[in-house]
């Protein structure tokens, strides 16, 4: 009889996600030798995570921003707002390029959406930025010093009501929603109801409605475009998403200058805040990878770089609770993706405390030499070849750089060739040359 | 006590130091001195992030400080502050790109380092920059970029700093998550500062001040 979920070990769940990503969700193959090339890129990828059994070459990684949209000659805003245009680039990417490891088409997103939503987190292009240019994050506090109890208190009412209300322009009427367990018996029942009879919160539903209404169009095209990408032989590396609690209240909470402010204002603040969100963090990646059927959740990492904190804070603020997030998702058979964006070299010591094969890095500007060393004795590690070598440099800068990675990290597993950081531009011909140059040179004799 | 006030504002005691300032008002102290002093306190601060012994929330957490300082400070002041200048510099985030914190914190260290600055702020077109040298006559420009997309927009701005025949009268430096000694090549510049304090010990060397 088969085990249940509860009763498996983390190994053997994340065996039963990797089985499941195997099986394309019952995507028929446009091939048998699609079928092949889809199975061999993922055990490839799975042997590289493990570190169990070398895999039969490095596998390749090509994660980009909106490259692929310049590449197939639209704009950012087409790629927005025109989803066949936008799957139509990215097949293309993916398609020419043929990494065993690719994104998606996920990073450009529903223009339209943000629009009905009136989005006031990011600039899009069209909306602040121009048509040609990646959207862009306005940093800012849009939760305030004095707030950390109301964050702590109750975070989902503290998202509905105070902050989605400031980060989406239509979403107004949510200040002015009852408090749900205040609706208990039929006595007081009409009260709580009385804000669904206003014509703010009215309009703010009606907007809602409208919102739903695009993501799901967006989510068919994407559901689409995963189809016939996984079809054509290309596994996609993550399911979704989560985030590190310190990231959680820097990037879009408190902002940078924020969150730097609280750790000498109100440090237990702080802290506590990051405690409450860790069991969210770790819901959120459950969630979407058992939905997905699929083992990998990416982790943008950002206010734990070099620099951004010293050592005492780095350890003080941000690894407890993202260690904690990451075990979280490892026990559920998870493999967390965090990607060190920037640099990350002094914190190396520190993040290799971690089970072996169950993590996967996305290794930025850090000392890959040492990265191999420190945190690629337990963890798989992907990137490092530069942005500034595939928008300036030459195709054989590039395979020197490439060939030189898998000489430095590669050596036993656990690595992957890739770029570094998330790209809007690059010449093909460099990126033509990552792939190459890997094919030839990274395969395990 | 003068000293005290030193120490304490770069040692980032804040309540601390609030109490000295406002000891210092009350017994009626020029409130000059007492900006002097935050101002030593913030080179301090400088030089032990130049060392590796402070970190960007330091130099963060030390503007928020001084801020506090200059409020307490400011309505006993009967004529605006004349700091000795060091030099003008001219300063912005590229055309396209409009993030903000590293531009603010090289802002902030110029400024205390002694320097005029303009902030041109974010998504600043190369015109604009170009018409706020020959408006400052600033002999120091820096360009900031966070993006990829930003090499282009430095490159940009520096050939338009040459069609106006000013690239000889003006030292360029560039900085961003994603510039490199390659980057400042192929943009054109005269250097790259790796953080703030490598953009103000530039800045110091190119008008003689280092």
């Amino acid at each position: 009889m088969e085990k249940k979920w509860e009763e498996m070990t983390p190994e053997e769940r994340q065996e039963e996600l990797i089985g499941k990503w195997l099986s394309a969700g019952g995507v028929e193959f446009a091939s048998p030798e699609a079928e092949k090339l889809y199975k061999d890129r993922i055990t490839r990828i799975k042997d590289a995570i493990q570190m169990k059994k070398l895999p039969d070459r490095v596998p390749i990684f090509l994660c980009p921003s909106f490259y692929p949209a310049y590449y197939a000659g639209i704009t950012p805003q087409e790629a927005m707002y025109d989803y066949d245009k936008c799957c139509m680039a990215f097949k293309k990417f993916i398609t020419d390029f043929e990494p065993d490891g690719n994104l998606g088409a996920y990073v450009p997103g529903p223009g339209k959406l943000f629009e009905i939503l009136d989005y006031k987190l990011y600039s899009w292009p069209g909306h602040g930025v121009a048509p040609e240019q990646s959207y862009q994050c306005n940093e800012g506090e849009y939760m305030m010093a004095d707030e950390y109890d109301a964050l702590i208190d109750d975070p989902s009412n503290f998202f509905s009501n105070t902050y989605l209300p400031r980060v989406f322009g239509a979403l107004e009427g949510f200040k002015a929603l009852p408090m749900l367990p205040g609706i208990l018996e039929m006595y007081g029942v009409a009260m709580n109801f009385i804000p669904f009879g206003l014509p703010p919160v009215q309009a703010t539903y009606k907007a809602l409605f409208e919102a739903g209404a695009e993501a799901l169009k967006w989510m068919g095209a994407m559901g689409g475009f995963n189809a016939e990408i996984t079809a054509a032989g290309f596994p996609m590396i993550a399911a979704g998403f989560t985030k590190a609690p310190f990231d959680v209240v820097g990037d879009t909470l408190r902002g940078s200058r924020g969150i730097m402010v609280d750790m000498y204002r109100q440090p237990d603040k702080l802290l506590e805040a990051m405690d409450r969100l860790t069991p969210l963090m770790i819901k959120m990646g459950v969630g979407t990878a058992q939905v997905a059927g699929h083992p990998i959740i990416f982790m943008p990492l950002h206010k734990g770089a070099d620099g951004f904190l010293s050592d005492e804070q780095f350890k003080k603020f941000y690894w407890p609770t993202f260690r904690k997030v990451m075990m979280g998702l490892i026990d559920q058979g998870i493999v967390p993706m965090p990607a060190a964006e920037g640099h990350w070299t002094t914190r190396l010591d520190v993040v290799q405390d971690l089970p072996k094969g169950k993590t996967l890095w996305m290794i930025d500007q850090s000392d890959i030499v040492k990265a191999k060393k420190t945190l690629g004795k337990v963890a798989c590690l992907f990137g490092n070849v530069p942005s500034d070598l595939l928008v300036v440099g030459a195709p054989t800068q590039v395979k020197d750089y490439v060939k030189k990675l898998i000489d430095t990290c590669a050596k036993g597993g656990g690595f992957i060739v890739s770029n570094g950081a998330f790209f809007d531009q690059a010449k093909p011909e460099n990126l033509h040359a990552i792939v190459d140059t890997a094919m030839e040179y990274g395969v395990y004799k | 006590m003068a000293e005290n006030l030193v120490e304490t504002l770069a040692d980032l005691k804040e309540k601390e130091a609030l109490k000295i300032v406002e000891d210092r008002l009350n017994a009626g102290e020029d409130p000059l001195a007492i900006l002097g002093d935050a101002r030593k306190a913030l080179e301090t601060v400088g030089n032990r992030f130049a060392d590796g012994k402070y970190f960007i929330p330091d130099l963060v957490y030390s503007g928020e400080i001084l801020k506090a300082i200059t409020e307490m400070v400011k309505p006993k002041m009967s004529k605006e502050a004349e700091t000795k200048r060091l030099g003008k510099v001219v300063i912005g985030t590229v055309a396209g790109d409009i993030h903000d914190i590293g531009k603010d914190i090289v802002v902030f260290m110029l400024d205390v380092n002694g320097f005029e600055v303009t902030d041109l702020g974010v998504d600043v077109p190369a015109e604009k920059f170009v018409s706020a040298i020959k408006e400052s006559g600033a002999p120091i420009v820096g360009l900031s970029g966070f993006l990829t997309l930003a090499y282009d927009s430095m490159k940009e701005t520096i050939e338009a700093i040459k069609k106006a025949g000013l690239r000889d009268k003006v030292k360029v430096m560039i900085g961003g998550g994603q510039i490199t000694e390659e980057i400042r090549k192929y943009a054109g510049a005269d250097a790259y500062g790796g953080d703030a304090i490598a953009g103000v010990s530039l800045a110091k060397k190119w008008i003689g001040a280092g």
